[in-house]
């Protein structure tokens, strides 16, 4: 497997653990550890685009000639409450109830 | 010619194209509830070998099937090519009031309250939903093994895996569990597993269909696209999901359908077809490398003219793929917090630990990698020598597939460049499993329409055969796979399931 080899330290499990917190993601000592050696090698192989010289290149966001689309600001039906909460996993009346927010 | 084996579908409906048995509904020998009860004994008998559904729709489908023979005999709006044809769709394409999971645990109990605009279109042309497609999660895999519900299996050997991330539908439609699938295709994820159960299956360019309704993976990558048993269905599908649609801002102004009208049998006399070098290098399997070459022989007696080009960078294009798709797979799966909908940990005491434990327990491996890594690649730091560089790259790649069609109409290449390997061969090693897209990926990095057919059997598993077209090419590649298909018997392959 190349994401064990010991001298892959592009990533550190610090940087697993701190990334794991900005998006949310609880993660045990062994999946900051597998992800460690596995990111490393994915990193490592994204070495190779250095090779290729984008000087004075515009970077690409979307391939067709899409461009900000306006439309007319009106009013127009939103989806029924109702079946927008029956999907919350926890609900007060017409409100998503979540954890206490402020600890 | 395929062998005899695998061709015995003379008798049984379910195993006709959509086409065929859309004769068999106009000329009443057989009405769409008949079909649909067929194709459900179909699915409850194969089920347990393939677990290609993660839902499946019994009383919807016998309610629209009834709905849709009242059509075919007269009453009410005229029936469509798909009116009473019973169609799959991919688990990430939501459904109205039918559970949508993007085979995540995140989303398990979830219902949608909306249909995707693929699916009203679907339901105005009056086909059959039979039911949703496994997929790996979030669409994120080539081998459908990232499936929170457990893996689907290939028809043709149930050993080994059916593709991904489109792998149920791939399925589905190879096993006559359905006639018609619609899939997601982010970087080959209809292509691979169509090339590898055999059938057809095609991604549409950038924009032709709206992806509002679709689960979002990679949003500049992300396209919807029909999964049939043959061209003629592929192109059927078409005219009924494409067109402008101002819920999707990237949806173009272009005109909707059309596409099967454009097919004739030797259309492909007079057109100039290239074969890009670097897909043809190391990796690709001798039985893939064979049938290809046959494929290119057929062709050119068909009177295209074939020529060699170059796309090297090409060779960049999954590196490219591997930070963008990740990246915008970062933004886009933020969303899921466990509040709103979907999996939500009955234990956290916070809202913060609701977000930790919710994602944390709901997301597998894979999902987590690509989390981790776009936002890596996305922060302060590290974003120009990561996402801008990959950008920047991505505009090299276009511009190189602009070039080729200067000179040719289409290229050709090969699908994949192994057939259908063993379940669990490849899932310790991310790289080795990234690398079954190689041939697929640069098409959605430049947005490029691509559909892929049947060309032969290696190993007696199904090879594919990719036309890659330019922007806005879709009914060029659509003519010549189908005159390439046409003069072959690939897509009349069945597997003896």
């Amino acid at each position: 497997m190349p994401g064990s080899t010991p001298q892959a330290g592009l990533f550190s499990s610090e940087q697993v653990r701190a990334v794991a917190r900005l998006t949310r993601l609880h993660l045990t000592d062994e999946e900051v550890e597998r992800m460690r050696g596995q990111l490393s090698a994915i990193l490592k192989h994204f070495e190779s685009l250095s090779k290729v010289d984008t000087s004075n290149i515009e970077p690409t966001g979307h391939t067709t000639e899409a461009h900000s689309v306006m439309r007319e600001d009106r009013a127009t039906p939103s989806l029924p409450r109702d079946l927008v909460l029956a999907n919350a996993p926890d609900k007060e009346g017409e409100f998503v109830r979540v954890r206490p927010v402020l600890e | 010619m395929p062998p005899a084996s695998t061709n015995g579908h003379h008798g049984d409906p379910t195993l006709l194209a959509a086409h065929e048995a859309r004769g068999l509904l106009a000329r009443r020998e057989m009405s769409s509830v008949e079909l649909t009860k067929a194709v459900l004994e179909r699915i409850t008998r194969l089920e347990p070998k393939l677990h290609s559904f993660l839902t499946i729709t019994a009383d919807l489908a016998l309610k629209q099937a009834e709905e849709a023979d009242r059509r075919l005999a007269g009453h009410g709006p005229a029936p469509t090519p798909l009116t009473g044809i019973p169609v799959q769709l991919k688990d990430n394409i939501s459904t109205e009031g039918v559970p949508t999971t993007a085979g995540s645990k995140i989303l398990a109990g979830y219902v949608p309250p909306f249909d995707a605009t693929v699916v009203e279109r679907l339901k105005t042309a009056g086909a059959v939903m039979v039911g949703k497609g496994n997929l790996d999660e979030f669409a994120m895999g080539s081998s459908n093994e990232n499936s929170a519900y457990g893996p689907v299996h290939n028809p043709w050997d149930v050993t080994r895996v059916p593709g991904g991330s489109s792998g149920g539908p791939a399925a589905a439609v190879a096993s006559g569990e359905c006639f018609l699938s619609l899939g997601s295709d982010t970087g080959g994820s209809i292509r691979q597993p169509a090339a590898l159960c055999g059938i057809s299956g095609m991604k549409p360019t950038y924009g032709l269909v709206s992806r509002y309704g679709l689960i979002a993976f990679g949003s500049s990558l992300d396209q919807i696209g029909p999964l049939g048993r043959d061209v003629q269905d592929c192109a059927d599908m078409l005219d009924v999901i494409s067109g402008k649609d101002p819920r999707d801002g990237t949806s173009l102004d272009s005109p909707a359908g059309g596409f099967s009208a454009a097919l004739k049998p030797g259309g492909v006399k007079g057109m100039r077809i290239g074969v890009p070098r670097e897909y043809l290098v190391d990796g690709i399997e001798p039985g893939v490398r064979s049938a290809f070459q046959r494929a290119l022989t057929e062709l050119e007696r068909q009177g295209a003219s074939i020529g060699e080009t170059s796309l090297p960078l090409s060779d960049h294009a999954l590196t490219v793929y591997y930070i963008i798709a990740p990246s915008e797979a970062s933004a886009n799966l933020a969303r899921f917090d466990g509040f709103k909908y979907g999996y939500s940990p009955k234990q956290a005491r916070t809202a913060w630990e609701t977000m930790d434990m919710a994602r944390g327990n709901g997301f597998g491996p894979e999902v987590k990698r690509r989390i981790l890594l776009g936002a890596y690649a996305l922060s302060s730091g590290y974003y120009d020598a990561y996402y801008k560089k990959a950008q920047q790259v991505r505009t090299l790649i276009r511009a190189e597939f602009t070039e080729a069609f200067k000179r040719f109409d289409c290229l050709v290449t090969p699908t994949s460049p192994t057939v259908a390997f063993k379940l669990g061969a490849r899932t310790d090693d991310p790289l080795a499993m990234y690398l079954s897209d190689v041939c697929t990926i640069p098409v959605n990095i430049a947005g490029l329409p691509g559909i892929s057919v049947p060309c032969g059997l290696s190993d007696g598993m199904p090879v594919g055969l990719q036309f890659i077209g330019p922007q806005m090419g879709d009914a060029t590649v659509l003519k010549a796979a189908y005159a390439y298909e046409q003069s072959t018997a690939w897509h009349k392959m069945r597997p003896a399931i």
